[in-house]
């Protein structure tokens, strides 16, 4: 049996997170503090677009963006010999961005319930904008937080179409839990289609569970 | 130390124009009725929402002033904000709210040590907030507030989601910590009792405009305007003319004698509900009406009046009567009440 997929997916999925945690809150954070305006609504239809899009649009984007055809991995390549598609780290940039909608809407929906006199309190002792945002209104919210971090993991664990564009399947190298069950199935070996199938219901299944446990926490207060 | 705000700030259609000064000698109250803008006149004082216009100055040193492009954000001003329920931080103990305000990092375990045992939180100092009584969430505030000493402090009703057989012992002990305070201090409210048992003077806001300082004192019996003498808790008011040194009321027929000067430009009178009495027909500012509904009260009555000369719709004359002298009135129909000249609150 061939674990490379399994482990290959995690390794991405936790890059896509550990980046996606941060951009996710600190969008939500920019958002939920403007104004109601056209600024706000176009802001966070744009922040929301990748969770609608097609993932071959995103990865026919990073393509545009980063591939060896064009202008910046062209030059990556002919300065450092570093190709910048077609490796795990390039499947973890399309995963971060299919899965990043995830974590920035549970983020702002949390966000939003917040209760701003703590941080007005917090702002008129003394305390800076960073620290009132990790010390109190991201522990607050920890639940949504967590949520939503748990979402965009299990996202990013089996996203398929921007990542077998940006990262092909090359076995050993770049093959994933998805693209393996997918190179299973083309090539007639049910067997291993059918348990990359079963692995990928067991692991979203434990990843929902979580999320659902921390919703109903949140609810609680 | 004095505080001066001299701001306007204008939000959708509402305009706030408040011109205030609080420093020695008491508490300052923003009496107003909810939606007059205190809480946004407050928020202007402690920087967490900028004015269109004016100047904020403490101890001399500008905070604000629009002419001179000068706003020093909330955490730097040393304004201490009390808000209704405390704004406690939920997911902290009492022993680390009260650290989150001391400024050294290096200092702060043995700081908020020292606040604990001031504010006789000790016993509560590894409580969540929702664990405490209300004494020690107030308590948990206040020590909170001081550990980050404020050079004033701004109250935005902080009893007013407090139930009343709570309310007093918490309001004792806040007004015993104000007692205690040295600086200025504004402490917004609708309830007039809890202005006159903690502030020493008033100033009125109605709809956005702040009216001139008085003292609380002064309130109760000359409150000048319509609106704080609505506020000072009087329930009679009706429209007046000067007849020499009497106030003539048209939709009564009643001519009402004054013990002060009547101002030139007055056009209403107010008349306290506990002020009209029970009277003799020949006494001063004495006349007769018709009783037109008596309501029980707790400990007193409340007896709803039509003075005799009053035209077809007129206001009714509202007086709060002891319940024991009610029942031994005669007659319970009609009755003959006065209103002391120096209880005529004149109007403009």
């Amino acid at each position: 049996m061939d674990w490379f997929p399994l482990l290959n997916s995690l390794r991405i999925a936790c890059l896509s997170t550990f980046l996606v945690f941060f951009a996710g809150l600190f969008a939500a954070r920019w958002v939920t503090r403007l104004s109601p305006s056209p600024l706000k609504y176009v802001s966070d239809a744009f922040l929301t677009l990748t969770l609608v899009l097609p993932p071959p649009v995103i990865g026919w984007l990073i393509l545009r963006c980063i591939g060896p055809g064009h202008m910046f991995g062209r030059w990556m390549w002919q300065l450092f010999r570093v190709r910048l598609v077609m490796t795990w780290q390039s499947a973890a940039l399309a995963s971060a961005l299919v899965s990043f909608p995830l974590m920035y809407r549970t983020a702002r929906t949390a966000f939003q319930r917040f209760d701003s006199g703590l941080s007005d309190v917090a702002r008129t002792l003394g305390r800076s904008e960073m620290w009132i945002f990790w010390n109190i209104q991201v522990p607050i919210c920890r639940y949504g937080v967590i949520s939503g971090t748990v979402l965009a993991f299990a996202r990013a664990l089996g996203e398929y179409g921007a990542t077998s564009m940006a990262a092909g399947y090359i076995p050993a190298r770049t093959a994933t839990v998805s693209t393996a069950l997918y190179q299973c199935w083309s090539g007639g070996n049910e067997e291993g289609a059918l348990f990359w199938v079963m692995l990928s219901v067991l692991l979203s299944g434990v990843c929902l569970i979580a999320v659902s446990v921390l919703e109903e926490r949140q609810e609680g207060g | 130390m004095k505080l001066r705000v001299d701001i306007v700030k204008i939000v959708g259609n509402f305009r706030l124009d408040v011109q205030l000064e609080a420093g020695e000698g008491g508490a300052l109250a923003l009496l107003g009725a909810s939606g007059s803008g205190k809480s946004t006149a407050l928020r202007c004082i402690a920087g967490l929402t900028e004015p269109d216009e004016g100047r904020i100055m403490l101890d001399g040193e500008p905070l604000f002033d629009s002419f001179r492009h000068i706003n020093v954000p909330a955490r730097k001003r040393r304004i201490g904000l009390l808000l209704p329920g405390y704004a406690l931080f939920p997911h902290l103990t009492v022993r680390r709210n009260i650290a989150a305000a001391v400024e050294s990092r290096a200092d702060r375990e043995r700081v908020a040590e020292d606040f604990l045992r001031r504010f006789r939180l000790t016993e509560a100092a590894d409580k969540k907030p929702r664990q405490l009584s209300e004494l020690e969430r107030q308590r948990t505030a206040l020590a909170r507030l001081s550990a980050s000493h404020p050079s004033a402090l701004i109250l935005d009703e902080p009893l007013s989601t407090l139930d009343s057989f709570l309310k007093s012992g918490v309001e004792q002990e806040l007004s015993d910590f104000l007692d205690g305070f040295d600086g200025p201090v504004v402490w917004a409210s609708h309830d007039r009792g809890e202005v006159y048992r903690n502030c020493s003077y008033v100033c009125v806001l109605e709809n956005g405009a702040s009216q001139e300082i008085i003292s609380a004192e002064r309130l109760l019996n000359h409150p000048g305007t319509e609106g704080a003498a609505r506020l000072s808790g009087c329930k009679n008011i009706i429209g007046a003319i000067p007849r020499h040194n009497a106030v003539f009321i048209p939709e009564w027929g009643v001519t009402l004698r004054s013990a002060y000067p009547i101002p030139p430009l007055l056009n209403r009178v107010g008349i306290r509900a506990h002020q009209v009495r029970i009277s003799e027909p020949a006494l001063v500012n004495a006349f007769e009406a018709a009783v037109e509904q008596v309501i029980e009260d707790v400990s007193s009555t409340i007896v709803l009046l039509r003075p005799s000369g009053a035209a077809e719709n007129a206001p009714l004359l509202r007086m709060e009567i002891d319940s024991a002298t009610w029942r031994t009135t005669p007659d319970q129909r009609h009755v003959t009440v006065a209103i002391g000249p120096q209880d005529v609150l004149l109007l403009q």
